[in-house]
């Protein structure tokens, strides 16, 4: 630095020149790779993806990249059944896997804020499913759930007639895609509820605990008050989430045509984009249903939003 | 931590949240035994009523096996590749736009970073098609692992976690010294902001790594069965009509236990850094 300024102190004038540059300039050089590669991969596709969806474009239809259908593809999309039941599927399995999911990890998190020994070996077991990859906690729980020989209809034997076919029926794929869920995303909304929890003041319980207030009342009218933002933070991640369900039901399904089963009973619909856009080549179709998910997505979001605002505030 | 100011559970109630959290982590732990339990046995056993529960003998010959057929060394090693470049991008490029972000003024800067935040929320299979498109058609890189790294290369949460990091680890007298000292830009970024952001640096490529190492939706439509990652490797053993699943399961271990010894070792971290970043989320 010192050798620098030294060399540079004859010329003055372009040095300090040469600072200004670097005090206006070097910010955006630094943030610019980000945005470069941003606007190539990720907001050229976005508007890229509303053009292709008003166009019949096929990989198999030669010249058909350029034939415009204006909105017709997404005013098929209002009368598809199969995309309508895939919407079904995706908010049934949603709500199934959210729901229990978040208030077992509220519940998790609450047992881990009590000073224990050995608290980091209980941190890290609650979320190594987390680090396990979607694709192996799916076909790990295929093996589970089989109907024949499968560990769970083992277990369950004493308490139903015949094994249950967990691929057959609506309600059985759901709960087991939403099991799949669960056990990867428990323990990992439990830290960041545990995080919260540990910012809360002690005296906010101790003085609670003076005017009588028993465990339970504490925990809904101090802690869940008080994790409004941490909620609303993780409604919406696992909503999206939930939203853009693909390896788990890609998977469950052992035929492999992307159906979601027999009846598309689990047919997510970003499994249902996937089977439009790669097994059928429906590249216009595929992409008005990827315009369409985005908007589910905001609506979805927002209401979210709406709603866990109304947990009262604890201040 | 703590410092007194958690609770302490009574007695009993003690016992009873240790029964509670060691069933929860048995129960978190439980389906990657039972993968090892299966992977160790041969196709016949698992059809077998009840269901074996304790290894068995021909986990080694499983491993080789889906080593041989799945493609799993050529797939670790494509892993480490994908998982590895994209790690060193990120954590580059998130801490550059992060230290500009937290630590220097210029126009636009809050429309700027309100508009990475907002890039969050975009669901990548939005941009499947056209992105497809792009890398196979455009650029010729089907069945590349470049198709793979190069969309990947930059991240919004990275630059916002580095950001939130930088904010609160950087203080602003340090940048004003080296101001005062006549260094650059450059400079400052180069010998005081980067020693600083190491922790969190780490925290983010740890973070980072995970994910891609675990991906499996891009890589999937780009990579055929000849030349896979190793989460396309374990969903390609596991499609056919014919389905081992002594085999699956074997490549399920593959595909998990390098990462689950990378957590063992810096969980703490891991931990920190989720923790961390949800608070400031």
């Amino acid at each position: 630095m010192t050798r620098g300024v030294q060399r540079s102190r004859d010329r003055l004038p372009w040095r300090s020149r040469l600072h200004r540059l670097d005090l206006t300039v070097s910010p955006y050089l630094y943030i610019s790779p980000f945005f470069l590669l941003f606007a190539v991969f990720g907001l050229f596709p976005l508007a890229y993806t509303a053009i292709i969806s008003t166009t019949a474009w096929s990989p198999r239809k030669p010249g058909s990249a350029d034939v415009s259908v204006g909105l017709d593809n997404y005013r098929t999309l209002l009368t598809d059944e199969n995309f309508h039941n895939a919407l079904i599927n995706t908010l049934g399995i949603g709500l199934v896997s959210t729901v229990p999911q978040l208030l077992l990890a509220l519940g998790i998190a609450h047992l881990l804020n009590y000073r224990l020994r050995g608290r980091l070996v209980l941190r890290m077991g609650v979320l190594v499913p987390y680090v396990t990859s979607v694709a192996a906690v799916a076909l790990i729980f295929n093996q589970m759930f089989a109907r024949d020989f499968g560990l769970l209809n083992w277990l369950l034997q004493p308490f139903v007639d015949s094994p249950v076919d967990w691929r057959a029926d609506s309600w059985s794929s759901w709960i087991a895609v939403s099991v799949m869920v669960m056990w990867h995303w428990t323990g990992y909304n439990a830290l960041i509820y545990l995080a919260a929890m540990q910012t809360i003041p002690y005296d906010l319980y101790e003085s609670a605990s003076i005017d009588g207030a028993s465990k339970w009342q504490q925990f809904w009218h101090i802690t869940v008050p008080s994790l409004r933002p941490t909620i609303i933070f993780t409604v919406i991640v696992s909503t999206i989430g939930a939203l853009q369900l693909f390896a788990e039901p890609f998977l469950f399904d052992t035929t492999r045509n992307n159906n979601g089963g027999s009846e598309r009973q689990f047919q997510t619909i970003v499994l249902y984009l996937y089977q439009q856009f790669w097994t059928n080549g429906r590249y216009g179709y595929g992409a008005a249903i990827a315009w369409t998910l985005f908007l589910i997505t905001v609506i979805i979001a927002a209401i979210n939003f709406v709603l866990t605002r109304r947990i009262r505030s604890s201040d | 931590m703590g410092r007194g100011r958690r609770k302490r559970a009574k007695d009993g109630g003690l016992w009873i949240t240790y029964g509670l959290l060691i069933t929860i982590v048995l129960v978190s732990a439980f389906p990657l035994y039972w993968s090892v339990v299966v992977s160790s046995r041969d196709k016949s056993s698992v059809g077998r009523y009840p269901p074996p529960l304790v290894p068995g003998g021909n986990l080694w010959d499983n491993l080789s096996t889906a080593f041989v057929q799945g493609k799993f060394g050529l797939a670790l090693l494509n892993s480490t590749l994908v998982a590895g470049s994209i790690t060193l991008s990120v954590v580059l490029t998130s801490t550059l736009a992060g230290f500009a972000f937290a630590k220097l003024r210029f126009r636009g800067r809050n429309a700027l970073f309100t508009m990475v935040v907002a890039t969050m929320l975009v669901p990548t299979q939005l941009a499947i098609i056209p992105l497809y498109i792009m890398v196979t058609q455009w650029f010729g890189w089907s069945n590349d692992l470049r198709g793979v790294i190069v969309p990947a290369l930059v991240s919004a949460f990275g630059v916002f976690f580095m950001r939130q990091y930088l904010t609160s680890a950087m203080p602003d007298e340090l940048i004003e010294a080296g101001r005062v000292d006549g260094a650059s830009t450059l400079r400052i970024y180069w010998s005081l902001v980067l020693p600083i952001a190491r922790p969190g640096a780490a925290v983010l490529g740890l973070l980072i790594f995970i994910t891609y190492w675990n991906d499996l939706f891009w890589p999937l439509i780009l990579l055929n069965t000849q030349n896979p990652t190793v989460q396309v490797a374990i969903a390609n053993t596991a499609s056919g009509i014919e389905v081992d699943y002594s085999l699956v399961l074997a490549g399920t271990v593959i595909a998990t236990f390098p990462i689950l010894i990378v957590f063992l070792i810096l969980g703490r971290q891991i931990i920190g850094g989720i923790m961390q970043g949800a608070v400031k989320g």
